[in-house]
């Protein structure tokens, strides 16, 4: 069980804003959070991760408080039971994948353990190359190996499929079920693509802003809010229909035009509020 | 007059000992610096950086105060270790390393400020310390600019002249070596030697420079 309340003043590109959320994640489920670029999702991993140190609040995970503004509690990242998995998966070029997890799992902690998830994640053949020499898809795969090795309380998963294709990510999504139906681990999966929450997540907080905006189950959220967190590029201007129709990732959604967005020419990138509001985004 | 190579042996004997002791205080300064979150990092790069700058004669002269035998350091090399260390051989690989200090340490410092913050945070992540950190993931993917960092202090110090002068003086076989040897024989109107001695330093020099660009060319393409 994880309890959040982080408060912090975050830089973003369309200026400062204050993230301010409070979560409450019961153990071993899996909690999605969408949300526009530069919303503060990653910034909330790498508070929980204890690599950013929020000005306020405090994060317990599992009764042990990890962080405590008033209390004056820190624990260093290296205490945290945390598995990261960042966007870039940053394996460590100088090890092979073997050599990765054998890094993250300690020198003294039984090792069969890496043989199990370098098997269970079909790795074992690949297991002296080094990061360089595999696919994207694969380094995906070591990187989210190498965060479970350990066997975190927490897996933080910073959008880790995004830049692979349809279907590396339909069998990455596969693998995570089955590393979690393994390990139980509770788990943070920030993403981009709402059919990924809806397949792994039992939870969704929808956050714009650095505040969450809704919380509930993916499959309900996702039909009721759609609109409401729509980020996307605008393909075609259905004039005949007055509507913009625009794209995010595999959707294609239609928007009623409005006064404000006449100006809209396809490519622009456009982001629609909660209120149904069009904005066109500064590039 | 007879050519000697002893000066060119005990400048590869200088360059050999300051640089084994630069890899460690080298690595040491950079953990440091890297790791330190305070306001005083400009500060602590500016005086790695300093004998880059600074003139030798003007580092020598403060070294020659500092070694001096009614000098601080030279006060207690002499009552702990009964080293003396101006016009000795044990002070210009003091002097040495410090004169150096920026030609290690800076080439590693700035690599490994290069690489991806996430190598740092992944370690982290998976319980790491700062020193692990450093010797295991950024270290070896730093490892080209370690080497560069090698093989330039290596030849900073066979090319060391002004505060040797200042700190070492003449003395054959103690702290004469290929730099002032040259400037000794040209005193002494020996040109030949002098010519001799300038040329195996302009092409070990430059042999140098050219195997660390052809060492540095074929590890970036290999990177990218």
């Amino acid at each position: 069980m994880i309890d959040l309340k982080l408060y912090k003043k975050l830089a973003g590109a369309e200026g400062d804003f204050v993230l301010d959320v409070a979560l409450h994640i019961p153990a071993h489920s899996i909690l999605g959070i969408m949300g526009p670029s530069g919303a503060g999702k990653t910034s909330i991993l790498k508070m929980i991760a204890g690599l950013l140190t929020p000005e306020q609040g405090e994060i317990t995970v599992n009764g042990k408080t990890w962080y405590h503004a008033g209390q004056s509690v820190y624990t260093k990242p290296q205490h945290r039971s945390v598995g990261y998995v960042f966007q870039d998966y940053s394996l460590f070029p100088n090890m092979s994948l073997r050599e990765n997890l054998l890094f993250a799992l300690g020198k003294d902690r039984n090792q069969q353990i890496v043989d199990e998830i370098l098997d269970m994640m079909g790795l074992q053949a690949l297991e002296h190359r080094k990061p360089d020499r595999i696919s994207g898809g694969q380094r995906q795969r070591v990187a989210l190996a190498r965060a479970i090795v350990r066997h975190p309380e927490i897996l933080l998963l910073d959008e880790p499929f995004a830049a692979l294709d349809k279907t590396m990510r339909y069998r990455l999504q596969e693998d995570l079920k089955l590393l979690h139906q393994k390990f139980n681990t509770t788990t943070i999966l920030v993403s981009h693509d709402p059919a990924e929450i809806v397949r792994l997540a039992q939870n969704l907080a929808v956050i714009e802003r650095g505040k969450i905006i809704a919380m509930g189950r993916p499959s309900q959220l996702l039909t009721t809010l759609k609109s409401d967190v729509f980020e996307g590029e605008v393909m075609y201007i259905d004039t005949d229909n007055n509507e913009i129709i625009a794209t995010s990732g595999h959707f294609i959604q239609a928007f009623p035009r409005q006064a404000a967005t006449t100006a809209l020419q396809p490519g622009d990138q456009i982001r629609v509020s909660a209120d149904g509001l069009i904005v066109r985004k500064k590039e | 007059m007879e050519l000697n190579f002893d000066p060119f042996l005990l400048s590869l004997k200088l360059a050999f000992i300051t640089t084994c002791f630069l890899f460690v205080i080298g690595i040491l300064i950079t953990y440091f610096i890297y790791f330190y979150t305070g306001r005083l990092k400009p500060v602590l790069k500016a005086l790695v950086s300093l004998p880059l700058v600074l003139p030798p004669t003007v580092l020598g002269y403060y070294l020659l105060i500092f070694f001096r035998p009614e000098g601080w350091v030279g006060q207690i090399s002499e009552s702990l270790f009964g080293l003396r260390l101006v016009f000795s051989f044990p002070g210009l690989v003091i002097g040495s390393v410090i004169f150096s200090l920026p030609f290690m340490v800076n080439p590693i410092l700035s690599a490994i400020e290069n690489l991806p913050v996430h190598y740092r945070e992944a370690a982290y992540t998976l319980g790491k310390s700062n020193w692990i950190t450093l010797t295991k993931v950024l270290l070896p993917n730093a490892k080209h600019s370690v080497v560069v960092g090698l093989v330039m202090t290596f030849a900073h110090t066979i090319g060391e002249f002004g505060v040797i002068l200042m700190i070492g003086g003449n003395i054959p076989g103690e702290t004469r070596v290929a730099s002032i040897a040259i400037y000794d024989e040209v005193e002494m109107l020996n040109y030949t030697n002098a010519h001799t001695y300038a040329l195996i330093l302009l092409i070990f020099s430059f042999a140098v420079l050219m195997a660390v660009y052809l060492y540095q060319g074929n590890k970036s393409r290999q990177i990218i």
